[in-house]
This record gives structure tokens, C-alpha cells and sequence, in this order.
């Protein structure tokens, strides 16, 4: 029989969540992002976080809601161009930031969750990414070495889940979600309908529930979209 | 006259293969897909995690889960299939896309390439960039000449943080198309029509090999 990985909500999902600690949090933009687990963090006000997010949100959505109660330390991202908020304190000095090239950011979450605890990539050589960083030849070419991330916490969205932590994703919400799952101490999922054990395709899960530890099924998704970009039917 | 920003796109089109797997940068780059000929069969990766990206969505159709790179409601073609971003990557590093198409504030003769970040003042980030740069095996830049100050962005050496080095192949301006010879400078292989050679030798500021007659772009 399969583990019971269910919770009640979101309150019990977050339970252990402290100061200083470090989560990770899936989505791309505001596409895919845990909605119910950040509006937690904001309520439960912790503060002195590091938060490794491919994105920051944007000033009044996502992890720019918990920028604006100044409850990060630390960002640990590839790309923070739609907050203005975020640039603000990190040109001040408030913030402090890690700027780190997608990819390299996607395999350290992977490697962290795979026992991988360093890589070597040509991403960043040659450039103030690459500063400090070991660097190799591999022929010819050459690589810096990347270490691993891990979380206290790992916060993702799925679109389906069962009591087990298997997850879907839907569309490009997937992005970071799967990695980052697999990189948290705690992983935290929360899905837009918590569906029968047995209901969901073993040969179409995306996320095998042992890297998730908590799953509830989330309230209220606003999924807001950053750019509306369409076209005219003919 | 200057290209505009669809011309600039249009001409990059051209250099767009059959079978290509092609990422397109935000910007000028996205463009590229509404101008790939008849009869060339091409599929867009977008870095988030989708490969088959099609046009975007009819008005009323959008999908707050379905967007590209740039963060556009987008949709998929027949055959699109979705990952996540570590798969998306090893695409990139591990040489399966084909072209990448992306834009710059700088490039330098020697194929180094800035536009992340201006010290104190603008710091967005690389995004999936220096990845890009670092490991496509053909890289194009679409970008503008000239700052608004009208100052070259076509450099001996950049004078911004890189993206990545000596990677740019070639560079297709609203001035010219050029290509990168590595340590000798920027070769003129055709210039936007109506602008003289002149033009684009007093508009870049790194070495430019002009060899016999520049022809015109044709579209």
C-alpha cells in the first residue's frame, strides 16, 4: 500500500518552516509557481529566507509579494527582469543575489536531488559566473564546476497528485517543478485536484511521490498570465 | 535606410535550415518565427520547457500555462512536446538544438557577446543565455548598430559583463549582415539596402574586413 502523504491544507503543509532557512520554489515567471505556498510564507511572516526560484515574481504576485515584506536574504536565480521591487533592493544593497544561467540552475537542483553533489558545465566560462569557480578542460573545451543546491524546504505545483506524491504537471507549468522536487529536504506539493490512489497513469507520472513528502490540494489559483499575447482569427 | 526590427528578423530567416531545431531569444529573435519560408521545416525550443512552440494563441484561447521563454501566451504544434527545464537544457549544452538566435547590447570581433547586465544600473539577468552562448554550435545576433547615442555596439572588445566568449558566428544588425572572423574582426557580407559601406565602417568600432563589392539584402 502506498505511503499517505496527504495533508489537511496548507497551514499543515508548512509546519517546521522557520527563520533563515532555504526553500526552493518551482514555476517559470508566474507560470507554475506554488500560489498557496507563498501566501503562506507571507502569513507566517518568516523572515532571513533564501529563496532559489528561477524568477522573482512580479511586484505585486508571486515571490514579489514576500520581497515586499522584505522576508528574503537571499535570491538565488537566472532572471529577475520583471520586478522592479526585486532590482531595487538588490542595486541597494538590501538583497543579496546569486545570478546563475538557467541551465546550470536547473542541473544543480537536479544533481541535488540525484546524489550529484558537482558538474562541470562551459555555461558562465569565461565570465563573472565563472569567477573562483574550478575550471577544466574537456576536450578542448573549456568548463567550470558547478556544486549542487538543496532546500530545507522545496515548494511545487503540480496540476494532479494522489495520497502517494505522485504528481502531472500541465503544459510548461512542469519547468523547474520535477527538479526542484526532487532537491528538498521537505518537499511541499500542491496540486489543483488531489485525485484517487490509482487514478493517475503510473506510465504518465512525471514526479514519482517518494521525492515528495507533503501533498494537499491547493485553493483559489489565480494563475496569472505575465504577457497576454495573442493573435486575430482571419 | 536603418532596417527595422521585422526586417532585421526577416533577413535572419534566411538563415534558417530545413530540419533546424531552433531557439529564439526574447525580442527581435521571436520575430524570426513569423518569416521562416514555405517549405522549411523547422521546430522552435523555448527554453521553459517546449519544443514545437507555435504561434500565439487565438484572443480568448490563451493558457496561463502554456507560455514561452519570453513569459507570451504561446501554443503548440502537432507533435509539440513538453519537459522540464534540466531536459530542456541538456538540448541546449548537449548540442541537439541547432541555432540559436538571440539578441546583444555588445558583441565583440572576437564573437564575445554581452547582454545580461550594466553594472549599477540594469541587472536582469542571463536567464538561459550564457548556456546558449556556451554550447550552440551556430549562434546568430540580431541587434541594433548603434546605441541611442548613436555609439557602436560592434566592438574591438565589450566593454559589459559577457555572456559568453568568443561564441557569436554572425551578426545580423539594422545595418548588415556580418560575420565574425575570430581575432581578424567583422567581415561585411551584405549591407541593409540604401546604406552605404561608409555608413557601417564609421558605425562599428571593431575592425571590419571589406573585401570587394558588399551586395545589397535581398527579401
Amino acid at each position: 500500500m502506498a505511503m499517505n502523504k496527504k495533508v489537511a491544507d496548507v497551514h499543515e503543509a508548512l509546519q517546521g518552516v522557520e527563520n533563515n532557512m532555504t526553500f526552493m520554489l518551482g514555476g517559470f515567471g508566474l507560470c507554475g509557481i506554488p500560489e498557496n505556498a507563498i501566501a503562506q510564507l507571507v502569513s507566517l511572516g518568516v523572515s532571513g529566507v533564501t529563496c532559489i526560484s528561477n524568477n522573482a515574481g512580479v511586484d505585486d504576485f508571486g515571490l514579489g509579494l514576500l520581497l515586499q515584506n522584505h522576508q528574503i536574504k537571499k535570491m538565488i536565480s537566472s532572471y529577475v527582469g520583471e520586478n522592479d521591487e526585486f532590482e531595487r533592493q538588490m542595486l541597494s544593497g538590501e538583497l543579496d543575489v546569486d545570478l546563475i544561467p538557467q541551465g546550470s540552475l536547473a542541473e544543480r537542483c537536479r544533481a541535488g536531488g540525484a546524489g550529484i553533489p558537482a558538474f562541470f558545465t562551459p555555461a558562465g566560462y569565461g565570465t563573472e559566473v565563472g569567477e573562483g569557480k574550478e575550471a577544466r578542460e574537456f576536450n578542448g573545451k573549456p568548463h567550470i564546476l558547478e556544486t549542487a543546491l538543496t532546500a530545507d524546504f522545496a515548494f511545487v505545483k503540480a496540476w494532479k497528485g494522489d495520497s502517494a506524491g505522485n504528481l502531472v504537471y500541465k503544459a510548461a507549468a512542469r519547468n523547474f517543478n520535477p527538479l526542484m522536487a526532487m532537491a528538498g529536504k521537505i518537499t511541499v506539493a500542491e496540486v489543483e485536484e488531489l485525485v484517487p490512489l490509482g487514478e493517475l497513469d503510473p506510465n504518465q507520472i512525471h514526479t514519482p511521490g517518494i521525492f515528495v513528502q507533503r501533498i494537499f490540494q491547493g485553493v483559489n489559483y489565480e494563475k496569472r498570465i505575465e504577457q497576454r499575447t495573442v493573435r486575430q482569427k482571419a | 535606410m536603418s532596417l527595422s526590427k521585422e526586417q532585421i528578423a526577416q533577413r535572419i530567416a534566411q538563415e534558417v535550415q530545413d530540419k533546424q531545431y531552433v531557439n529564439l531569444g526574447i525580442g527581435i529573435p521571436t520575430l524570426v518565427a513569423n518569416f521562416i519560408p514555405e517549405g522549411i521545416d523547422v521546430e522552435f525550443q523555448s527554453e521553459n520547457g517546449i519544443l514545437g512552440m507555435g504561434p500565439f494563441p487565438f484572443d480568448g484561447e490563451e493558457d496561463a500555462d502554456l507560455i514561452n521563454a519570453g513569459k507570451q501566451t504561446v501554443t503548440l504544434e502537432k507533435g509539440a512536446v513538453i519537459f522540464d527545464s534540466a531536459t530542456s537544457f541538456a538540448m541546449i549544452r548537449g548540442q541537439h538544438v541547432h541555432l540559436t538566435i538571440l539578441g546583444a547590447m555588445e558583441v565583440s570581433e572576437n564573437g564575445d557577446i554581452a547582454n545580461w547586465k550594466i553594472p549599477g544600473r540594469m541587472v536582469k539577468g542571463m536567464g538561459g543565455a550564457m548556456d546558449l552562448v556556451a554550447s550552440a554550435e551556430n549562434i546568430i545576433v540580431a541587434m541594433m548598430h548603434t546605441n541611442k547615442k548613436g555609439e557602436s555596439k560592434l566592438l574591438k572588445e565589450c566593454s559589459l559583463p559577457l555572456t559568453g566568449v568568443g561564441c557569436v558566428k554572425k551578426v545580423v544588425s539594422n545595418l548588415a549582415v556580418l560575420e565574425v572572423m575570430k581575432g581578424r574582426g567583422f567581415k561585411l557580407l551584405e549591407r541593409a539596402p540604401g546604406v552605404s559601406v561608409e555608413a557601417i565602417v564609421n558605425a562599428t568600432e571593431g575592425s571590419l574586413l571589406v573585401e570587394g563589392d558588399i551586395p545589397e539584402m535581398q527579401f
